[in-house]
């Protein structure tokens, strides 16, 4: 195998696999900056990698290869519509964050498992979806020298849009009033009430938009990965995508570089395999790799992570 | 937030009713009977002394990984490694036990069940090291660590356990087993252990630690306020360590238990042990009180077992009993809610009850 066709083998391998990561790991800070701890991540990746499936079998034939993308949006309506539960028991009612977080997490994989079964009688997986997204090479930029063949060729399309909403996200905190109000209720809700931002409204936001983006952060997986929507479609990446956004310190281009640096290591088991030098490395040890280095660099590099300083509290007026 | 305006047990018991509505709603959309299955559920799960035994049995595990998260919670930390140290404690268990085979029975279970539970705490206590050290996440930690640890254990289990072409290792031997005959006889042949009695004893242990204890009273107070715990004069450091090695010798010992009284082997699997995560959801139901904790996971169990009939006696998805534990547990979440109601009056207006939220 040539550099070019391994660095190639990388770099798609580590986009295809970070694209669920990121989408979802930008929906963890939407909520967080906002002040709602959000372990139910994993939670609404399932419900949109369901919503995303069911939609794709049933709609392929009309859509044709526009489905998938068609599906992203679905699945994010899904992840949309399921936060709220999350946004009116921590918003509304007061709910312990974690307990919340933990329902969504119970709940997802339970309520689409039995749809699935009311749906596809009986079965608790989805047969294998038709129109999926594949890969996709970039018309002009693939023709620069080197780079355009292992950054634009054959690569997963998805995952740059992930990239590019990544920093949209970021310019949408640092950048703009809106962004700056929903970072005020996360930080101190009673100084932001004070100056007359509607706290509730901000704290729904977040946590609605993280759904959002939770919900194609399964779709993707579901579209481009799995392919069918089972139990096991999403295992652990919600989890995976919660440590993203801790590891990239709240901000969604740490959140990114993080969800594309667990890609990168989720390819090492595969790579690796045709690298001479690690070929007769035992397989284990790549597939623990991805693990143990975050802990390494989050130990040597990152030192305490600091959330929003009332991420997790909930805010009662007048207290 | 005054807790306790609605008397001790209310709302546990209105959010398992909710529950169970919830789930009978559900069931009545999509043409399911919701009275026939419910009574399949309970028939399934306490209709019988083998039901019983494995309800009983199934409550081990949770119990076990329920205390460890709560021993973690309680100083502050959200452990979500359960899943993990409990198959380090089932994988340890289960060595033990095939490499010390010669041993008298007693010694070979009790040396089984405690390197379980030591591994797990071990295993455990890395993040505890690292929060306490180096202020690393416990939440990414442990999840990272949840992940190696399954790939060790199948690499382990597949390259030194197993036989040639084998997922699974060789089974126990009969005296460490401790479904022993006797207990077998008197359920019917169920799964039901003398780890339930283990479990219970622990429960017991954790309960006094807590209430009696310096130790578990500076882990509460770490839990309560970190740097306040400092001035006092408590060793944070070392309590965040020993907080988080408990934890994970709760949970192994679950692991320990189940690998030696239900599973009696270990297999390759491509997925965490489910048991960590619901004993999360156990110690929230129960409000991390140890106590609380063996009825909410008597309920568990009750939905986990019963729920395996409810598929064999007709066509309803089994799922339907994780979504009544899930919406028993939401409600349990938003007791805010009741007490609003409860406040209010059960006639107000459902959104005048949301905007009372907002406005305290």
């Amino acid at each position: 195998m040539s550099l070019t066709t391994i660095l190639m083998t990388v770099f798609s391998t580590t986009f295809v696999y970070a694209a669920p990561l990121i989408f979802t790991a930008l929906g963890g800070t939407f909520s967080e900056r906002s002040g709602v701890v959000n372990v139910g991540l994993e939670g609404m990746m399932i419900i949109g990698a369901f919503g995303s499936t069911v939609f794709n079998l049933t709609f392929a034939s009309t859509f044709g290869s526009l489905t998938p993308w068609i599906s992203l949006f679905v699945g994010a309506l899904f992840g949309l519509v399921f936060s709220v539960l999350h946004a009116v028991a921590t918003v509304t009612f007061r709910a312990d964050h974690i307990i919340s977080g933990t329902v969504l997490n119970l709940m997802a994989p339970a309520l689409a498992v039995f749809l699935t079964r009311v749906i596809y009688e009986g079965k608790g997986q989805t047969p294998v979806i038709n129109q999926s997204m594949g890969d996709f090479t970039f018309p002009i930029l693939s023709k620069i020298p080197f780079i355009g063949k292992i950054l634009f060729t054959n690569t997963s399309l998805v995952a740059f849009i992930a990239i590019i909403v990544g920093i949209l996200c970021w310019y949408f905190f640092f950048r703009t009033s809106i962004g700056l109000r929903m970072r005020s209720v996360g930080e101190n809700p009673a100084a932001a009430d004070t100056l007359g931002i509607n706290v509730v409204k901000y704290k729904y936001m977040g946590v609605l938009i993280s759904g959002f983006f939770g919900g194609i952060g399964g779709a993707v997986m579901a579209q481009s990965i799995t392919l069918n929507f089972s139990a096991s479609t999403i295992s652990g990446q919600g989890f995976m995508s919660l440590a993203a956004m801790i590891f990239g310190k709240w901000n969604p281009l740490g959140a990114t570089g993080a969800a594309l640096f667990f890609g990168l290591a989720q390819s090492l088991p595969i790579i690796g395999a045709y690298i001479p030098i690690l070929s007769h490395v035992n397989s284990v040890w790549f597939q623990i790799a991805p693990y143990a280095i975050t802990i390494i660099v989050l130990v040597i590099f990152l030192g305490k992570a600091v959330a929003p300083a009332a991420d997790g509290q909930n805010y009662i007026k007048g207290k | 937030m005054n807790t306790k305006s609605l008397k001790g047990l209310a709302i546990p018991l209105v959010s398992v009713l909710a529950g169970f509505i919830v789930g009978a709603i559900l069931m009545l959309i999509f043409g399911y009977d919701p009275i026939q299955n419910y009574q399949n559920l309970l028939v399934g799960s306490l209709g019988g002394v083998y039901s019983i035994g494995e309800t009983l049995r199934n409550m081990i595990s949770l119990i076990l990984t329920a205390l460890g998260f709560a021993v973690a919670s309680k100083a502050g930390f959200f452990n979500i490694g359960g899943p993990g140290q409990y198959l380090i404690g089932w994988f340890g268990a289960i060595v033990f036990t095939l490499k010390f085979s010669h041993l008298p029975a007693v010694i070979l279970i009790i040396g089984a069940l405690l390197c379980g539970a030591l591994a797990g705490g071990l295993w455990s206590m890395i993040a505890g090291v690292l929060r306490a050290y180096f202020g690393t996440s416990e939440v990414i930690t442990t999840i990272m660590l949840n992940y190696i640890i399954l790939y060790i254990v199948n690499f382990a289990v597949k390259s030194w356990l197993a036989s040639k072409g084998s997922d699974s290792s060789p089974n126990i031997t009969s005296k460490a087993n401790l479904n022993t005959p006797f207990l077998q006889h008197i359920t019917d042949n169920s799964t039901f252990n003398w780890g339930f009695f283990i479990a219970l004893a622990v429960v017991a242990l954790v309960w006094f630690y807590f209430n009696k204890t310096k130790s578990g009273f500076e882990i509460q107070a770490v839990g309560l306020n970190e740097s306040a715990s400092q001035y006092a004069g408590v060793n944070v450091k070392r309590t965040i360590i020993i907080a988080m090695l408990i934890s994970g010798l709760l949970a192994g010992l679950g692991g320990a238990i189940d690998g030696l009284g239900n599973f009696e082997n270990i297999s390759v699997s491509n997925n965490l042990p489910n048991v960590g995560f619901n004993g999360m959801a156990v110690a929230l139901l129960a409000a991390e009180n140890p106590i609380g904790i063996v009825f909410a996971a008597l309920l568990f169990s009750v939905l986990q077992i019963g729920g395996l009939s409810i598929s064999v006696y007709s066509n309803t998805p089994s799922e339907i009993v994780d979504i009544v534990i899930a919406s028993i547990i939401f409600f349990v979440g938003i007791k805010y809610a009741f007490e609003l109601m409860a406040k209010k009056g059960w006639f107000n207006r459902k959104n005048k009850v949301g905007k009372g939220g907002a406005e305290k």
